[in-house]
Order: C-alpha cells, then sequence, then structure tokens
C-alpha cells in the first residue's frame, strides 16, 4: 500500500483495516501524532486528509490510501516554522506539549479572520488538560494577525 | 517574624517570558515521549487484573501461549512485593488477597501486539463482602486533630450556630499522554524510562521491589505529557511491573497502558465529606469552627496520609478565628487507592469551607462578600495551627482586587435583576459567585526539613548546567529554573543549560509535587548560584575551567531559622509560604436542560513572584480550567467499587466550547525565602473554581452542597426552582 504523506510517498505492509494511526507511528516513524485515549475523543492524534481534521485513531488505513495526509512533521518541519507553531510557544499553548501536534493540525485550517467563537468550533475535538485553552487561542489569533499583517504589506 | 523580603533589584531574566526551552521541540512534535522510544529486542507488556473488588486469588488459568510469551506472577518478585512509599502494605502483584478491583495479577510480555492481546487469562477469584462505604468504614490509615483556643468557649462567644456538609466526587487526573515506561535490564540492575514526576521515589520503590543496591536501579524521566499528581505515586506500580518483566524476559519491555486502562487502575482524587459547625456573632465575625474532614483512601494507603494533612490545613480556609478543631480522617474502602492530585486534599476541604461560608452569610442575613472581609487573614494574624503570618499575607488584597475587576457587585445585582424576569419567562437563570482560598508551598511542617533536598549547578565552560530530579512535565521547571540562575549569575538565560532527570546524574532534589519546584528547589538553585558566582571570582568560566578543573556546587534545603513545627500536635508553621487567591465565577442555567454554562471567569492570585508570568497565568488558567469541570462535569461513576466510565466518552473533561474566557490577574507579595520572592503556583489555582460556582448556583437559586453537579443530579432542583416560580 502506498500513503502519501507530508509530500512523500511511504510504501506500507498493513491490514486494511489497521488505524492510520498505528500505521503513522510504527511503520512510518512519524511519532509527532500522538495517542491520547484512541476512541476519537481527545484529538491527540489529529492529522489532515486532504485538508480535513481527522483522529488517525479512527481511519482504517485504507481509507487513507491515494489520498493527502498531513501530520504535525509536515506543518513547519524539524524546526517548527510555522507561524502557529512560533506563536504557541510565545504564547504558553504548548505546556505538557502531548495533545500540541493534533491542537496544531486543527489549528493550521483555521481560516484567517476567524472570530474567537469559530476558533473554538474548530478545536472542540481537540482536549488539553494543562491550558484551559485561553493560550491556545491566544496564539491562533497572534498568528493569524501576523499573516495578516504580512500580506497587507 | 519572617524577615523582611530582600529589598527588590531590577532584574532582567526573572519576569520576562522567554520561549519555554523545549517548545519548539514540542511544537514541532520532535519532542520524544515514553511511547516514541523504541529499544532493540522490544517486548510490548500487558497487566492482568482483578475483577473483584474484594476476595481471594485462588488460582489463574491460561489459553494457548503464543511463543515466546513471558509471564510474571507475584513469585517471581525477587525482593519485597509491596510498593515502597509510606507504608508497604500494596502489592505489586496479588498473591492471594485482593483488595480492590483492577489490581494488577499477572504480567505477561511479548514483542508482538496482536499475539500479546490474543492470549486469554482466566483468574479464579473468590470473591468476599467488599466495604464501599467510605461512611460506614472503621478502618482508618490516619486520623489528624488540629486545636486551636478552646472550641466550647468559641460557640458560647457565639449568636448563631451554623451546620452543613459539604461533599467531593472522585476526579481523574486525565493527563493527555497516558501513564507508561520502558524497562532495560542492565548487566547488573535494570534502568527506567518514564513517564513520571519524581525519580527518586520510582528509584526508591524498585530497589525493595527488586532487592537492588540503589545504582543498579537507573531512573530516567524523559518528556511527560501531564501529571497532576497523577505521575507522583503511579509510576513506582508500572515501572515495578515492567522491571520483572524486563529482568525475567532479559529484553526490554514497554508498558503503555491505555485510556480505559489508565482510568480504570491509576489514582484519583480522595473524595470528601466535610462538615462544619460553625459559631458565628451578628456582625459576621467567626468564634469557633468545628470541621470533622473524612476522605475515602481507597484500598491502600498509598498517600491518603499527606493528602489528608494537606487537607485539614487548609480546611478553615484564609479565615481568622481562635477557636478552632479540625478532626481529619482518611478511612479505607475496597475501591482503588485514591491518591495524589493537584491541590492535594486542599480543593476538598476549601470546597467545603467556602460554601459553608455564604450559607452562614445567609443565617445572618449578611452580605457574603463583607463576611469575608470581616474574617480574612490579615499579616500577625494566626492560622488554625497557630502560624503568625508575615506581610505577604494577602487574602484581602486578593478579594478585593477580584471584586473590583469582576465588577463583582454591580453584576450581582443586574444578574438579579435579570433573574427576577427569567424566573417568570422561564429563561436561563444567571448566577455569580466568589472564593477565597490559600495555598501553602512546599511540604508540610518538618516535611521539607526530612526531605533535605538538594541541588547542583556544574560548571560549564560556556556557562552552567542545573541538576535537578525535579522533573519538568508542562509547568515550566526548566524554563524558570533556568531564569532563577540565570539571574543570580548575571547571565543572559542561553548560557544555562538543564540536564535530564536521571538518577545517574542529579542529586535527589525531591519529588516535583506540592506547589515545592519554584519556591523550594528554586531558592536551593539561587543559593548554588550564588556559591559559583564567589567561586568564579572575576574569572570566565572558560578560565576557571582551565585553572582550577571541573565544579560542581551541590546546596541542601536551608530551614528558615524562624520555621517551627510540632508533627505530633499540629501546632506551628505548616509551610513556609501561602499563596492566596479569590475566583469570581458568573455562569447561566439552563432550565430546560439543567446545564450549568460559566460564562466569566475572574482569578486574581498571590504568588510572591512570577518568575515566567507567562508560564505562572498558564497555571492559574489551566488549574482554574480543572477545578471548574471539578464542580460541574467530572463525574467518576463507581459501580462495585469499580470505575464504570472509564473513558473519555462518558468521562467529561472540559473541551474548548466548555471553557469560559478568563480573566487572570497576578499579584505580587514577596516570601523572604522563595527565589525573588516566589511562593508556589502549581496547585492553588485549582483551590478555588469549586466553590465559586456552587456559590454562583447559589445565587442563581439552587441549594448545591454535593459536587459533580452535573446536570442528571441538579436537574430535579432546577425543575423545582421552576415549579416555584410559575
Amino acid at each position: 500500500m502506498k500513503l502519501r504523506i507530508n509530500g512523500t510517498t511511504f510504501r506500507v505492509e498493513a491490514h486494511p483495516l489497521e488505524r492510520l494511526l498505528d500505521v503513522l507511528r510504527i511503520q512510518c516513524k512519524l511519532t509527532g501524532t500522538k495517542e491520547g485515549c484512541g476512541e476519537g475523543e481527545c484529538g491527540a492524534c489529529t492529522v489532515l486528509l486532504d485538508g480535513e481534521p481527522v483522529n488517525a485513531c479512527l481511519v482504517p488505513v485504507a481509507h487513507a490510501e491515494g489520498r493527502s495526509i498531513t501530520t504535525i512533521e509536515g506543518l513547519g518541519g524539524t524546526e517548527g516554522s510555522h507561524p502557529l507553531q512560533r506563536s504557541f510557544v510565545e504564547q504558553g499553548a504548548a505546556q505538557c506539549g502531548f495533545c500540541t501536534p493534533g491542537m496544531l493540525i486543527s489549528a493550521s485550517v483555521i481560516p484567517a479572520g476567524a472570530r474567537r467563537e469559530e476558533i473554538r468550533c474548530a478545536l472542540a475535538g481537540n482536549l488539553c488538560r494543562c491550558t484551559g485553552y485561553s493560550a491556545v487561542y491566544r496564539a491562533v489569533e497572534l498568528a493569524r494577525a501576523k499573516r495578516a499583517r504580512r500580506r497587507a504589506r | 517574624m519572617p524577615p523582611r523580603p530582600r529589598r527588590p533589584r531590577p532584574l532582567s531574566v526573572v519576569g520576562t517570558s522567554p520561549p519555554r526551552l523545549e517548545g519548539a521541540a514540542k511544537v514541532a512534535g520532535t519532542a520524544r515521549y515514553v511511547d516514541d522510544l523504541e529499544f532493540p529486542g522490544l517486548l510490548l507488556g500487558r497487566t492482568i487484573r482483578s475483577t473483584v473488588p474484594r476476595g481471594e486469588l485462588l488460582g489463574w488459568s491460561m489459553g494457548r501461549r503464543p511463543r515466546g510469551l513471558h509471564v510474571v506472577s507475584a513469585a517471581d518478585i525477587p525482593g519485597r512485593n509491596a510498593i515502597a512509599l509510606l507504608e508497604p502494605d500494596q502489592p505489586c502483584l496479588v498473591r492471594r488477597e485482593i483488595r480492590h478491583a483492577a489490581e494488577p495479577v499477572l504480567l505477561l510480555a511479548h514483542e508482538d501486539r496482536d499475539a500479546l492481546a490474543s492470549v486469554a487469562v482466566e483468574l479464579r477469584e473468590r470473591p468476599r463482602k467488599a466495604q464501599l462505604d467510605v461512611r460506614a468504614s472503621r478502618s482508618f490509615c490516619k486520623e489528624i486533630l488540629i486545636e486551636k483556643g478552646n472550641l466550647s468557649r468559641g460557640f458560647a462567644r457565639a449568636d448563631r450556630i451554623v451546620e452543613g456538609e459539604y461533599t467531593t466526587g472522585h476526579q481523574e487526573q486525565l493527563y493527555v499522554e497516558t501513564q507508561g515506561v520502558i524497562a532495560v535490564p542492565e548487566k547488573d540492575g535494570v534502568t527506567i524510562y518514564g513517564s513520571l514526576q519524581c525519580p527518586y521515589y520510582v528509584q526508591k520503590a524498585l530497589v525493595e521491589l527488586l532487592s537492588l543496591p540503589p545504582e543498579r536501579v537507573r531512573i530516567i524521566q524523559v518528556e511527560t505529557g501531564g501529571g497532576f499528581g497523577g505521575k507522583e505515586e503511579y509510576p513506582s506500580m508500572i515501572a515495578g511491573h515492567a522491571a520483572l518483566l524486563a529482568l525475567k524476559s532479559g529484553r526490554p519491555v514497554k508498558l503503555v497502558y491505555d485510556r480505559s486502562e489508565d482510568m480504570l487502575a491509576t489514582t484519583k482524587r480522595h473524595p470528601s465529606i466535610v462538615r462544619h459547625k460553625t459559631g458565628v456573632r451578628r456582625d459576621g465575625s467567626l468564634t469557633a469552627m468545628q470541621i470533622d474532614v473524612l476522605l475515602d483512601a481507597g484500598a491502600y494507603v498509598t498517600l491518603s496520609p499527606v493528602v489528608l494533612s494537606r487537607g485539614v490545613l487548609h480546611a478553615a480556609g484564609p479565615y481568622r478565628c481562635e477557636d478552632v478543631q479540625i478532626l481529619g480522617r482518611a478511612a479505607m474502602t475496597n475501591t482503588p487507592p485514591n491518591g495524589a492530585f493537584r491541590g492535594f486534599g486542599a480543593p476538598q476541604t476549601q470546597f467545603a469551607v467556602e460554601v459553608h461560608m455564604e450559607r452562614i452569610a445567609e443565617a445572618l442575613g449578611i452580605d457574603p462578600l463583607e463576611l469575608r472581609r470581616r474574617n480574612a487573614l490579615r499579616p500577625g494574624d494566626t492560622t488554625a495551627t497557630g502560624q503568625r503570618l508575615g506581610a505577604d499575607c494577602s487574602a484581602l488584597p486578593c478579594l478585593e482586587s477580584a471584586v473590583r475587576r469582576s465588577r463583582f457587585v454591580a453584576r450581582r445585582r443586574a444578574i438579579e435583576k435579570h433573574n427576577a424576569k427569567a424566573r417568570v419567562s422561564g429563561g436561563p437563570l444567571r448566577g455569580i459567585g466568589l472564593a477565597l482560598f490559600f495555598h501553602g508551598s512546599g511540604f508540610t511542617g518538618a516535611g521539607e526539613v526530612k526531605l533535605a533536598s538538594r541541588a547542583a549547578l556544574e560548571l560549564t565552560p560556556t556557562g552552567a548546567r542545573i541538576l535537578v530530579a525535579s522533573t519538568e512535565i508542562g509547568q515550566g521547571t526548566r524554563t524558570i529554573l533556568s531564569q532563577i540562575v540565570a539571574e543570580e549569575l548575571g547571565w543572559p538565560l542561553s548560557r544555562i543549560e538543564v540536564a535530564d532527570p536521571d538518577t545517574r546524574e542529579v542529586p535527589d532534589s525531591g519529588p516535583t509535587v506540592a506547589s515545592r519546584t519554584c519556591m523550594i528547589v528554586g531558592e536551593i538553585l539561587r543559593r548554588c548560584a550564588q556559591s559559583l558566582k564567589r567561586a568564579l571570582g572575576r574569572m570566565t568560566p572558560r578560565q576557571y575551567l582551565a585553572k582550577n578543573g571541573p565544579l560542581v556546587v551541590t546546596e541542601q534545603y536551608d530551614r528558615p531559622k524562624s520555621m517551627h513545627w510540632d508533627d505530633v500536635h499540629y501546632r506551628g508553621d505548616a509551610y513556609g509560604a501561602y499563596g492566596y487567591g479569590c475566583d469570581v465565577i458568573e455562569l447561566e442555567i439552563d432550565p430546560v436542560t439543567a446545564e450549568v454554562r460559566p460564562a466569566e471567569v475572574t482569578a486574581v492570585q498571590d504568588i510572591g513572584r512570577a518568575i515566567h508570568p507567562v508560564l505562572a497565568a498558564g497555571q492559574i488558567e489551566g488549574g482554574t480550567a480543572q477545578g471548574i469541570a471539578f464542580a460541574l462535569a467530572e463525574e467518576v461513576v463507581m459501580r462495585d467499587g469499580r470505575m464504570a466510565n472509564a473513558q473519555l466518552t462518558n468521562y467529561a473533561v472540559p473541551t474548548p466550547l466548555d471553557t469560559p474566557p478568563m480573566q487572570v490577574e497576578i499579584l505580587e507579595f514577596p516570601y523572604g525565602h522563595g527565589p525573588f520572592g516566589a511562593k508556589g503556583v502549581g496547585e492553588m489555582p485549582i483551590d478555588g473554581p469549586s466553590p465559586a460556582v456552587v456559590n454562583a448556583l447559589r445565587h442563581a437559586g439552587l441549594d448545591i452542597r454535593d459536587i459533580p453537579a452535573v446536570p442528571e443530579r441538579i436537574a430535579g432542583l432546577v425543575d423545582s426552582m421552576r415549579g416555584a416560580a410559575t
């Protein structure tokens, strides 16, 4: 089976019903995607499937074949250079860091100019036990504002 | 009197908010947690657990065994079959007696996950009658009595006596990363890589269990996905299991729980029943407080005596009263042992006292705000243990600031008008509530003296390396300790490194618990930095190393000379310092679904000095969210001594949609023995939200005395309130 992950093709041997999460973590060694509950509640394993956030613990790998998969490793590289990643650090939105990759993936598809309420809804599937979310909202808003300023220039 | 705070001087690193040291790795997904680590020949572990809450293990049988399966039972334990902590009562594996459901009995390991999962094990258990009612339990693992003044004199002076009983339920820590360790067998011992808070606790436990000397039991904390107390004592259990499997199989073994196993088997916050009987004068002044605290310890002692201790020491709240009696007991039941959870007994007892204060105000017909103003502790007052408070006692400033910021008085009036209309129209009701609280930083009483924590600084060619066993679990340990050292040395932060908490490399700086890392370990490190500076003189680190060779400076905890504690009578200075806080919470109640939605939160907290304001605010925001959910949402349903909702589908931790906007203000009333004035911050934020929420519900007309106040529990009350209005 061939998987297109972060723009690279991975060849994997897997039962079609194996969880995408396990294939990513074990076979592809992309361990940035985390498992928090294994039942689609916590969002720590969020990845993008053709640009849509999904819980990789609920997706059979066969379902991802031939589609574009984005994991945290594909967001801003090993440096974490995506504006959202930088503002997460700056605003204290990553504490223990375990929910962070999934949270960032969900945040990455929030449209520019989204209001606080829309940000809350977009992140509703991502649990964070550390921050109480306030810092996460500030980080998303800051990254969006920076992007808007860059564009305006 | 405590010494005056050091003269404030302009600070360049402390008080700023640089990026947390491991932040880039966390956001890039390159930070390696235990389940991300690989070892050649790695086996995976699995735990077989009891199914009855009490009984005897008669034996077990196993279906088809795949080749390469390793099995460990109690008979394989080389040392003492007990988890060494306070009491050696909790076995690592059941030999015969079962005291709670989900108690570990057998361990399996195999290299293939599916093969491991396919092994069918049947336990033969003879059930016995279990004690599941904490009120009926007559077995106490700890009793504590605090007495101040003369209770009957206090009651004789009272105009009114107000009584009440308040209860809180279990709460699951729900760190997003579940418990996990890897044990690697070594030539003459074992190495543990784990998600944990206290490397030296794990070492102590494994030394006893494996009958090995400490130097052959090496514990390394890896990046840890949250703890909140849940990774204080349980890692000793899971590390023991993995080590037994590793030593028997001769291969590295990974044991990582799935969410359900984690919730079924590991410790939770102690449920509590707290009764208050209070004497009060017509003007609102408290004349006598009689408080009875009962905690459900569960099936083994674990940390319950210390949780009870912190619970009773906070049971009278931040209030002045001359005649006080507090009796605390921790009772054993046949439920999985309860243990450390952020706040450690104080959230339970301060829930009770703050909700009771509201009832006192009602009974007297006076403003609850005025009642608190009258009784709040002030500098020079004494606590229930007779501890005289210094100039950093900030209960009143916290109260006034929270009232001002939240526009409490105006909002309360506006809400009352709104509710008068809503009661007629059947629309949502609102309420606003307030809670005043405090939290002692560091270990109780003589605890810090007994710990005798050590921290060290090693000179490097470019700066210094911090050597402590204090762990980074999300709260910012690495960053704030580096800031403290950099500030004292007058160096930029970039010159400070932090060694990984590895028992082979770092001294025992004590457990990462009890809001002690910044105030206690931070201060020891600041003294290390002072010594290092003295040793360097005018030399650069490189010059010093070239001339004198390596330099490691070690300092030990030094009790402030003015601090005295009597552990037998519970008298004296219970804690080095207290932080204070005041929360105001405004909420809305759906009259049809009985759902309660927090709408606005104001949290004002005095933490002495914010070493890193962004991280400190993060502690306050996160702790406040957990505290609100403790009051409104997080219900552990116990059925036959077993958690019936051990999954995230129906154990409701707050999502972004459940968490209200928060306004946080940090006050700084410095503590003379904390680094740059700092007190603790980790636990305090969870003390205030639950009483503030329940007081807001009371303001809306609901008489709640038990939490969690989940909709299914309060629906009847909400209905009757509507009935009364129509």
